[in-house]
C-alpha cells in the first residue's frame, strides 16, 4: 500500500498531463496538476528547513568539529528569514502607499536588499568564477594526446579556444583580409560537428526520457520510491 | 609550494596563472576589436527588423552569478530594443533574476526618459513554478500575471490590457543560464507556438541550444564573446551607442577571456610535453 | 509713394494668380496639399474583414482577419496608419466595443475572451497617427468559437510518441514472457561496485549528489534510482553513504530510497537518517556546501547522477583534487565535457536512464530498452528520407520531392497537423 498509492498518483498525474497536451478542453487539468505540485514543493520547504535546522543545531549542541560554521549558517539563516518575512526597511509601492507591506521584497534600500547587493552577489559571482580557476587544471589535465580521439579533441579545443577571441583573428589576418578565417573555422566546429553529435545525444536522451517515464506511469520501475519490486 | 610534483604542475601555480590572465587586462584596460558573427547579427536583424513599437518579452532568468557573462547582454537587449522604440515586458522565473530586472529598468529610464512605465514597459517580476509558469502563460496570461511586480493590475496597464496569451507577443528574448531556462521557453512556448524567439546564454550552455536554430530559435549569443559582437553590431547600426559607455561592457571584457584561453591553450601544450616526457622516461603518466 | 504703393498691390495680385494657375489653376488643389502636409483626414479603411473560429482550442478563441488598409504601407513615412482597432459586438442591434489593438502591419487578431455557444460581430477601423479612425468595416456574418476535442497540429507528434511507448510496452511484454536481451557493457555502471569496495577499504566515505533540479525532473528520478543501488551496495558493505540534496522534496525520496535500501540488504540499523539531509535550493551555496564537506571529510567515492550545470565541474575538480574515485551521468549535454574531464567515468545521456535496466537487470526493465532501441531506429529513418529528400532537392527541383521535403519538416516533425 505504501508504494502502491504513490505509483498510483504519479501514473494519474502524467497521465493527466500526457491527456492536457493532446487535447484542448483537458488543458486547464494540466495546469491544475501543476499547481498542485507547485503547492507540494511550497510545503516541503518547511521539511528541508526543519532539516537544516536540526542537523546544524546538533552540530552545535554536540561541538562537532567545525561547529562555528553551523552557527553562522543558522544565523544567517534566521536574520534572512526574518527580514525577507517582515520585508525590513522596504518603502511601500507607489500604487499603495498607504500600506506599509506593499513594497516589493527587493524593494530598493529594503535590509534583504541589502544582504542580496552586498553579501549574496558578491558571494554567488565568487563561486561562479571558481571555475575559471578549475577549468584550467582541468584542462591542463585532460586535454593529453593518448591516443587519436584526443588528439581530435586537443586540436579541436585549441581551434575553438582560439578562435573565439582576438587572438584566432590576429593569427589569420594574413589568409583573409576580413580576418575572421578562425570565427569562421570555430563557427563550423560548432555548427556543424557539435551540432551534430548534440543533437544525437538529445535524440537518445529523449528516447530514454520517454522509456523512464513510461515506466514510472506504468509502475515498472519502483526503484525511485526504494523498492525493486 | 614547488612548482612539479610527480611530473606534474602544482595546481596552485595554474591558479595563480589564472587569476594574473584574468587580472591584468582588467587592470590595464585591454579591449580588441570584435566582428559579429552571423548568429550575432541574426540576433540582432531579429530584433531590429521587428517594426517599431513592437511588444517583445524578456526573460531574464538567471542569477548574480552568471551576471559576469550575461549582464552585458541583457543591457545590449534592452538598449536595442530602446533604440527601436520597442514596448517591453521584462518577467523572470528566478527569483534572483528581479533585482536584475530592476537594473536594466534603472538603464532604460536614464537612457531612454521618454520611456512610460505601463505604456513602453511592464515589470512583471518573478514568476514562481518554473516551467509551470510558461505552460500557464501561453493558455491564460492574466491568470499567471494578474499584476505587475507593485500588484497594480496587468488589466489596467495599456501595454498588456489586450494580453490574453503571449503568443500575442512579437517576439521572445530569453537571457538565460540554466534551468529554467532558454530550453524550457524553447519547449514550452516558442516550439508549440511557432512564436520567434532569440536567447542569449553563457558560453557553457550555447552549444546545447545551437541544435534547436533556426526553427525553433532563431538564433543564440553565447556568453561574453556573443554579448560583445552584438554590442558591435548595435555600435556599428547606431553609431551613437559606441559613445555610451556602458554600451561596450562586453567589449570590454572580452581582454580578460582572451589571456584566460591563450593560457589553457599554453597549459594543453605545456601539459603535452610533460607527458611525452615522462613516457619517455619510461614513467608513463 | 503712392505711386509704389500701387505697383506693389498689383504685383502681389498678379503673383498669387500665377501660384494658382502653376497649382493646375484651382486654389481648392492647393488647399488639398495643405491639407496632406498636416493630415486630418482618417486613413483608408481595411477590407474583407473576416472572422474565424481559432483552430485547436477550447472554444474560447476567433481568429479576425482582414486585408490592410490602402494606406497602411512601409514607404509612407510618417506612417498614415499606425494600428487597427478591433471591435466587437454580441448581437446585431448591439453596440461595438473594443476588444484589442493590433499594430500596422499586422493583418491578424486572436480574440481569446469568446463564450461557446455566442456568436460575435466584429469590425477593424485603422488608426492614422493623430488618432484619426477610418470608417469601421464590419464582419459580413456572425461567427461562433467552437471547441475541438483533439489538437490537430499535435497528431503526428501523439503519432510518433505513441508508437516509441508502444514499442517499449512491447518489448516490455515479450521480456515478461520470457524473452531475454542482452545490455552492452556500461564501464562506468561496472565502476560503481569498485567505488563503493574501495570507499570501504579505505574506511572512508561515499558521497552521492542527485543533482540541483526537484524531483519532477526525469533525470532526478533517474538519479535516485540509481542512489537505490549505491546504498544497496554501502549497506552490505558497510561503508557510510552521505546525499546532501538542494531540493526538501529530493530529501525525503532519498530518505525513503536508501531506507529500503538498507532494509532491502538486511542492515536496517545501519540507516542514518541525518546523512541525507537539506543544504539549500541555491545553486552556488549548495556547491559550496558540498566541496566544503568533500574538502573535510574527504570521500573515497563521488558519485553524481542527475541534472547538473554550472556547479558540475566545480564538484567534480573538488573531488579530483581530494583523490576520490568519481562517476558521473547526466543529461545535460552540455556538462558532459566537465564531467567526462574531471571523472573517472561518465555515463553520457541515455546510458544514464539506462542504468536502472542495467543494474536491475530485470527482464522488463531490459525490454524497455529494446523498446527506446526501436525508438531510435525510427528517428534514423526519418533523418534518412529527410536528407535523401533535401538532397535530392538541391540536385533537381521536382515538385513532388519538395512537397514530400515541406510534409516531412511541417507536418510530420512541425505542428502542421495531418493534412498538408
Amino acid at each position: 500500500m505504501k508504494r502502491t498509492i504513490p505509483v498510483l498518483i504519479a501514473s494519474i498525474a502524467g497521465l493527466v498531463l500526457i491527456i492536457a497536451h493532446f487535447v484542448p478542453p483537458a488543458q486547464s487539468w494540466g495546469d491544475e496538476v501543476n499547481t498542485w505540485f507547485q503547492i507540494l514543493a511550497a510545503f516541503a520547504f518547511f521539511l528541508g528547513g526543519g532539516s537544516l535546522l536540526k542537523m546544524h543545531l546538533k552540530r552545535i549542541s554536540d561541538q562537532q568539529e567545525g561547529w562555528g560554521f553551523s552557527a553562522v549558517t543558522l544565523l544567517a539563516f534566521g536574520i534572512t528569514l526574518i527580514v525577507g518575512i517582515f520585508k525590513l526597511g522596504v518603502l511601500p509601492s507607489e500604487t499603495y502607499p498607504t500600506k506599509p507591506w506593499s513594497g516589493e521584497y527587493l524593494g530598493d534600500g529594503g535590509a534583504l536588499w541589502w544582504i542580496y547587493q552586498y553579501l549574496f552577489t558578491p558571494l554567488n559571482a565568487t563561486m561562479f568564477a571558481l571555475l575559471a580557476f578549475f577549468i584550467s587544471s582541468a584542462a591542463f589535465r585532460a586535454f593529453r594526446a593518448k591516443n587519436t580521439e584526443a588528439m581530435i579533441l586537443l586540436v579541436t579545443a585549441t581551434i575553438v579556444l582560439v578562435g573565439r577571441t582576438y587572438a584566432g583573428a590576429f593569427l589569420t589576418e594574413g589568409f583573409n583580409p576580413h580576418w575572421q578565417l578562425a570565427a569562421i573555422i570555430d563557427e563550423w566546429f560548432m555548427s556543424v560537428f557539435n551540432t551534430a553529435g548534440a543533437r544525437a545525444i538529445k535524440i537518445g536522451i529523449a528516447l530514454g526520457v520517454v522509456s523512464t517515464s513510461l515506466k514510472v506511469l506504468i509502475g515498472t520501475d519502483r526503484s525511485y520510491l526504494g523498492s525493486e519490486e | 609550494m614547488t612548482l612539479l610534483k610527480e611530473g606534474q604542475i602544482d595546481r596552485r601555480w595554474i591558479y595563480l596563472a589564472m587569476l594574473c590572465a584574468v587580472g591584468l587586462p582588467i587592470l590595464l584596460q585591454l579591449t580588441f576589436p570584435e566582428i559579429p558573427s552571423p548568429k550575432v547579427l541574426d540576433v540582432f536583424d531579429a530584433v531590429d527588423k521587428l517594426p517599431e513599437g513592437s511588444r517583445i518579452l524578456m526573460a531574464c532568468d538567471f542569477d548574480p552569478a552568471s551576471a559576469g557573462e550575461l549582464e552585458p547582454m541583457m543591457s545590449a537587449f534592452v538598449r536595442h530594443c530602446g533604440t527601436k522604440n520597442h514596448k517591453l515586458i521584462f518577467l523572470a522565473l528566478w527569483p534572483q533574476g528581479a533585482p536584475v530586472i530592476k537594473s536594466n529598468i534603472v538603464i532604460l529610464n536614464k537612457e531612454f526618459p521618454e520611456y512610460e512605465y505601463g505604456k513602453d514597459y511592464v515589470n512583471l517580476g518573478y514568476q514562481p513554478g518554473n516551467e509551470v509558469v510558461l505552460k500557464v502563460l501561453v493558455t491564460d496570461f492574466k491568470k499567471q500575471c494578474s499584476t505587475d511586480v507593485d500588484g497594480t493590475s496587468t488589466s489596467t496597464l495599456p501595454l498588456t490590457r489586450d494580453l490574453t496569451k503571449i503568443q500575442q507577443l512579437s517576439l521572445v528574448i530569453s537571457v538565460s543560464t540554466g534551468n529554467p531556462g532558454t530550453t524550457e521557453w524553447v519547449q514550452y512556448v516558442a516550439s508549440p507556438f511557432g512564436m520567434p524567439m532569440v536567447a542569449g546564454t553563457t558560453a557553457v550552455q550555447a552549444p546545447s541550444l545551437y541544435a534547436y536554430i533556426p526553427r525553433q530559435l532563431i538564433s543564440v549569443l553565447g556568453g561574453i564573446k556573443g554579448a560583445a559582437e552584438y554590442e558591435q553590431a548595435i555600435i556599428d547600426h547606431y553609431p551613437t551607442m559606441g559613445e555610451n559607455n556602458g554600451a561596450r561592457e562586453g567589449l570590454r571584457r572580452m581582454g580578460p577571456q582572451l589571456l584566460g584561453h591563450l593560457l589553457i591553450v599554453m597549459l594543453i601544450v605545456v601539459g603535452n610535453v610533460l607527458y611525452f616526457s615522462q613516457k619517455e622516461k619510461g614513467v608513463g603518466a | 509713394m503712392k505711386n509704389r504703393q500701387y505697383w506693389r498691390t498689383w504685383a502681389r495680385a498678379i503673383c498669387l494668380i500665377g501660384c494658382l494657375l502653376v497649382k493646375n489653376g484651382s486654389y481648392v488643389t492647393f488647399a488639398q496639399d495643405m491639407a496632406n502636409i498636416e493630415p486630418l483626414s482618417p486613413p483608408a479603411p481595411p477590407s474583407q474583414v473576416v472572422a474565424k473560429d481559432a483552430p485547436n482550442d477550447t472554444g474560447t478563441s476567433l481568429v479576425v482577419m482582414w486585408v490592410l488598409s490602402p494606406d497602411d504601407r512601409d514607404e509612407f513615412l510618417p506612417r498614415r496608419v499606425i494600428g487597427y482597432d478591433i471591435l466587437r459586438k454580441t448581437s446585431e442591434s448591439g453596440e461595438y466595443v473594443s476588444v484589442g489593438e493590433q499594430t500596422y502591419q499586422k493583418n491578424r487578431f486572436t480574440d481569446t475572451k469568446c463564450e461557446r455557444g455566442k456568436a460575435y460581430w466584429y469590425q477593424v477601423v485603422a488608426i492614422g497617427p493623430s488618432g484619426e479612425r477610418s470608417e469601421g468595416v464590419a464582419t459580413p456574418t456572425p461567427t461562433g468559437p467552437e471547441p475541438q476535442w483533439i489538437d490537430g497540429s499535435r497528431l503526428w507528434f501523439g503519432f510518433e510518441l505513441s508508437i516509441v511507448c508502444a514499442a517499449v510496452l512491447y518489448y516490455i511484454g515479450r521480456a515478461n514472457k520470457g524473452d531475454h536481451f542482452t545490455i552492452r557493457h556500461i564501464p562506468g555502471l561496472d565502476a560503481v561496485d569498485e567505488a563503493v569496495g574501495r570507499a570501504t577499504e579505505m574506511g572512508r566515505p561515499c558521497l552521492f549528489v542527485p543533482g540541483i533540479q526537484d524531483i519532477n525532473d526525469i533525470q532526478t528520478v533517474a538519479g535516485v534510482t540509481i542512489l537505490s543501488r549505491v546504498a544497496g551496495l554501502t549497506a552490505q558493505y558497510d561503508a557510510p553513504l552521505e546525499v546532501p540534496t538542494s531540493r526538501s522534496l529530493v530529501m525525503t525520496t532519498a530518505r525513503e530510497t536508501v531506507q529500503a535500501s538498507y532494509l532491502a540488504a538486511g542492515r536496517p540499523d545501519a540507516y542514518r537518517e541525518d546523512n541525507i539531509y537539506y543544504l539549500t535550493d541555491e545553486q552556488f551555496g549548495y556547491v559550496a556546501g558540498v566541496t566544503g564537506s568533500m574538502m573535510r571529510e574527504k570521500p573515497a567515492a563521488c558519485f553524481y547522477f542527475g541534472a547538473f550545470y554550472a556547479e558540475s565541474l566545480i564538484l567534480a575538480e573538488t573531488g579530483n583534487s581530494i583523490g576520490a574515485i568519481q562517476v558521473a551521468g547526466t543529461a545535460e549535454s552540455s556538462q558532459l565535457p566537465f564531467f567526462v574531464a574531471a571523472c573517472d567515468y561518465t555515463l553520457i545521456g541515455e546510458e544514464f536512464f539506462a542504468a536502472s535496466a542495467y543494474l536491475s537487470k530485470q527482464p522488463a526493465q531490459l525490454g524497455s530498452l529494446k523498446g527506446q532501441d526501436f525508438g531510435k531506429l525510427c528517428g534514423a529513418g526519418l533523418i534518412a528520407i529527410g536528407c535523401l529528400l533535401a538532397t535530392t532537392i538541391s540536385i533537381s527541383e521536382f515538385p513532388m520531392i519538395k512537397t514530400a521535403l515541406d510534409y516531412l519538416k511541417n507536418n510530420v516533425l512541425g505542428d502542421g497537423g495531418l493534412l498538408p
